[in-house]
């Protein structure tokens, strides 16, 4: 994916920002690294590069950071991000049919954005839900006992609510 | 002395502001809705906005509290209301239709509608008590006695119930003593390997140097377990007095929760749990007005699995991938930056306080010998009843499947009970009667693990749940050891081609001999355990992975690639849309009898018309090899032609 100038500047200056606040210790690398995903979204190479400079690393160990634990992303997120729970009880229940029906319903495979930059998709290891399995995630809000249907359904009731949006806009 | 004395006389006060405050609600109505993460993810949160809405509407006089959760999880959203005249009433299914039907009959005209009740808290004439159900019996509440009976975002309700009493007993015993009460008690460590906690406490205290470290483990990653989210979410302060304990006794003043990032409610709750005791002076530069220094932080993990390994753990708090490294030397010697450093289970250490309260021998009582105290199991799967368990060690897996879990759900038949997530193992019927400890699960082939249990029935195929364990390990092996990187990645491999229905006569021996040289090349328990899920299926479940391998069928029905769907024209109700609505991908129509047909080409294999034919006429069928499709009619191929 590739980012505007606008968004590479956004991300220096809110990296810069969030690294003022900051000690330069290499024990605040995660912490930093979590703070500047909070703001941004995503942790693009110019806000690694700004860590490396903070931190007096090079910039490598900080990309072998990012890229090791699976929380951070290097792309934007799309305004929905769904997640769908691979965990032990929603897989036994279905969440592979749930994660198919996403990337049927959205036209992206697991771990892309929509070119709108609407929707991203992703996989995460259980979040906990078990007993309502197979859960997906929009944002943070969690949705139980998911079916193909129902993927059908929230994705079209975003779209109606955008599409209500654009209306009350455009009247 | 002085001090010391001083602490309890401090804790004193505090405690009878919160308990003044309880009985300021005495005689009082009170709605407590559970809010931990299931709750919501139920809907518990616009529950919680209805009865609000209603009791103001309606002009009553009550207070609706969140708190935590009771481990009934399959109820939620659950509710308890406690309305003077009445026993405590708890509600499960709950609604915003419901709600505010009950604060309009209960509340207001003083009906308990018992009809939508689930349980009480006392013996009453009305409801039956939770004592009363079958899981009454096994079940021995130590950690969760106060799960979903208080408000975890107020310090006042902990201490309404005694608590942090036992962090001002402790600086009155001294470290040694503590230690000694905790090693008395022969508390093994709930992460899963079952470590004596007061050993591991007590070779820290020993190390030399002055500063140590202090973590409690809270990077709960088995998929399938929810139980340290759970006590996290519903009774923080209990682990935050863990913890302090836990400090004060091996001598460490800087003390750290590691907990996942998925877990964004827990990490909030631990946080306000810590800036509370805080400012009542129950933590930081003096604990309770005593001499003692103790700072608590919260470190968020960034989802690696890897991490719930405490020297990965270590690596990752130090900035760096989280990489295990070699042990011994173990954390409790060089550990955090180098220092001695004890890493506990958030279930552990939300033992210690009721261990230094009401001593070791009153802990020991409940248990078997090599494992005393009580197990908490996250109870997933085919249950009817999920949720969590706790039972005193030494229960059998059929007490807390049929007794407490209620059994399997619909008419399934109970096939096997996974235990222990990707470092356990599948126990088949036989096994049921295995008594739950460290050892004897061990010996049986599975793990205690941090105690997630995924019961599946007889729709769920073992060879896919090996290989969607060794896919999770795979993903989460850190890349460290060749064995575990590259072997992993193997036996993947063969298993997926199983389940896709090319699997060799000689991948059985194979898939065992891999095995072998995986557990032998690994450093961490990550990779020592990676194979067991396969190990343990192959044991009880060979003839699965045979029938995959040489009649290319899924005795379960599960694996996609060998399985079709398929709609009996004598059962086919022509007038019923039904399985035609359903399919997200059209692969549905109706042939010249009206009768609905499955277009194999298209079809996805959601399982969506299955679900979706009315009980009546079940007219949807899954069948496995998938060419027994076109020897059934073989509607399809006419089509094509």
């Amino acid at each position: 994916m590739i980012l505007t100038e606008l968004e590479k500047k956004e991300a220096v200056e809110k990296s810069r920002r969030i690294l003022s606040q900051n000690g330069s210790s290499k024990n605040s690398l995660i912490p930093v690294l979590q703070k500047i995903q909070a703001s941004l979204g995503y942790i693009p190479p110019e806000a690694m590069r700004e860590v490396a400079g903070h931190l007096g690393i090079p910039a490598v160990e900080v990309y072998g950071v990012v890229t090791f634990y699976n929380q951070f992303r290097l792309t934007p997120p799309g305004k929905h991000q769904v997640k769908v729970c691979m965990g032990t009880a929603c897989h036994m229940k279905g969440g592979n049919i749930i994660m198919e029906s996403w990337e049927r319903v959205l036209k992206i495979k697991t771990g892309e954005t929509t070119p709108d930059r609407e929707f991203s998709l992703e996989r995460v290891a259980c979040v906990g839900c078990c007993t309502m399995a197979p859960v997906a995630l929009i944002n943070e809000k969690v949705h139980p006992r998911m079916t193909p249907t129902g993927v059908d359904g929230l994705y079209f009731s975003h779209q109606l609510a955008n599409q209500q949006k654009k209306e009350v806009v455009s009247e | 002395m002085n001090n010391q004395n001083n602490a309890a006389e401090r804790l004193e006060i505090l405690r009878s502001r919160a308990l003044a405050h309880r009985d300021s609600l005495r005689g009082k109505t009170v709605v407590a809705v559970g809010t931990a993460t299931c709750g919501r993810a139920a809907g518990a949160l616009e529950v919680v906005r209805t009865f609000r809405e209603e009791i103001e509407r309606l002009q009553v006089e009550a207070t609706v509290i969140e708190v935590g959760c009771m481990g009934h999880c399959y109820a939620e959203p659950m509710a308890f209301i406690f309305k003077p005249g009445f026993p405590g009433i708890c509600y499960g299914y709950l609604n915003e239709g419901l709600a505010s039907r009950l604060v309009q009959d209960f509340l207001v005209e003083g009906d308990p509608c018992v009809e939508f009740a689930l349980a009480a808290n006392e013996v009453n004439d009305l409801v039956p008590t939770f004592q009363d159900f079958p899981r009454g019996m096994v079940e021995q509440k130590v950690v969760m006695e106060h799960c979903g009976f208080i408000d975890p975002e107020n310090i006042d309700h902990y201490l309404a119930v005694g608590g942090y009493g036992a962090l001002a007993k402790s600086l009155d015993m001294g470290p040694g003593q503590v230690i000694e009460e905790v090693l008395s008690s022969g508390l093994r460590g709930r992460g899963g390997a079952g470590f004596p906690t007061g050993k591991k406490w007590s070779i820290c205290a020993n190390a030399a140097g002055p500063t140590r470290y202090i973590i409690c483990n809270g990077d709960e990653g088995d998929p399938g377990a929810f139980m340290d989210r759970t006590i996290l979410e519903s009774n923080p302060h209990l682990v935050v007095e863990g913890l302090a304990i836990a400090a004060y006794a091996v001598g460490a003043a800087k003390g750290y929760f590691y907990v996942r990032a998925e877990y964004p409610l827990a990490v909030e709750r631990i946080r306000k749990a810590i800036s509370q005791a805080e400012e009542y002076g129950i933590l930081g530069r003096s604990v309770l007005g005593g001499g003692l220094s103790l700072e608590l932080e919260v470190f968020q993990g960034s989802g690696a699995f890897v991490c719930g390994e405490e020297t990965a753990l270590i690596a990752s708090m130090e900035g760096e991938p989280g990489l295990p490294r070699h042990r011994p030397p173990y954390p409790s010697e060089a550990g955090l930056f180098g220092k001695p450093t004890v890493i506990d289970n958030v279930k552990t250490l939300s033992y210690v306080p009721r261990i230094i309260r009401n001593g070791a021998g009153e802990f020991k009582n409940s248990g078997t010998e090599g494992s005393p105290g009580t197990a908490i199991f996250a109870l997933a799967g085919k249950l009817v009843n999920t949720g969590l368990a706790e039972v005193p060690m030494g229960a059998t897996l059929r007490q807390i499947i049929y007794d407490v879990g209620s059994g399997i759900a619909g008419n399934g038949s109970f096939k096997a009970v996974q235990i222990g997530g990707p470092s356990g193992g599948c126990l088949p019927e036989e096994t049921l009667d295995t008594p739950i400890d460290f050892d004897s699960l061990t010996r049986a082939g599975a793990m205690m693990g941090s105690g997630g249990m995924v019961v599946l029935d007889q729709d769920d195929c073992m060879v896919e749940m090996a290989r969607f364990f060794l896919d999770f390990t795979q993903k989460e092996s850190c890349g460290k050891c060749t064995f575990c990187r590259l072997g992993t990645k193997q036996l993947l491999g063969i298993l997926e081609r199983i389940t896709k229905g090319q699997g060799r006569p000689e991948d059985i021996p194979l898939l065992l001999e891999l095995a072998g040289e995986i557990k032998a090349g690994s450093l961490c328990n990550l990779g020592k355990t990676a194979p067991n899920p396969v190990l343990s299926t192959l044991k009880y479940f060979r003839s699965e992975y045979e029938a995959h391998i040489h009649e290319k069928r899924c005795p379960s029905l599960m694996c996609k690639d060998l399985i079709a769907f398929y709609i009996l024209p004598e059962k086919c109700e022509r007038s019923c849309d039904a399985c035609v609505g359903s399919c997200p991908v059209e692969a549905i129509y109706s042939n010249e009898d009206r009768i609905k047909v499955i277009d194999q080409a298209k079809c996805v294999k959601c399982n969506s018309c299955l679900v979706a034919c009315p009980p009546q006429y079940r007219a949807v069928v899954k069948v496995s090899p998938p060419d027994l499709v076109a020897g059934k009619g073989g509607e399809n191929d006419e089509r094509k032609s």
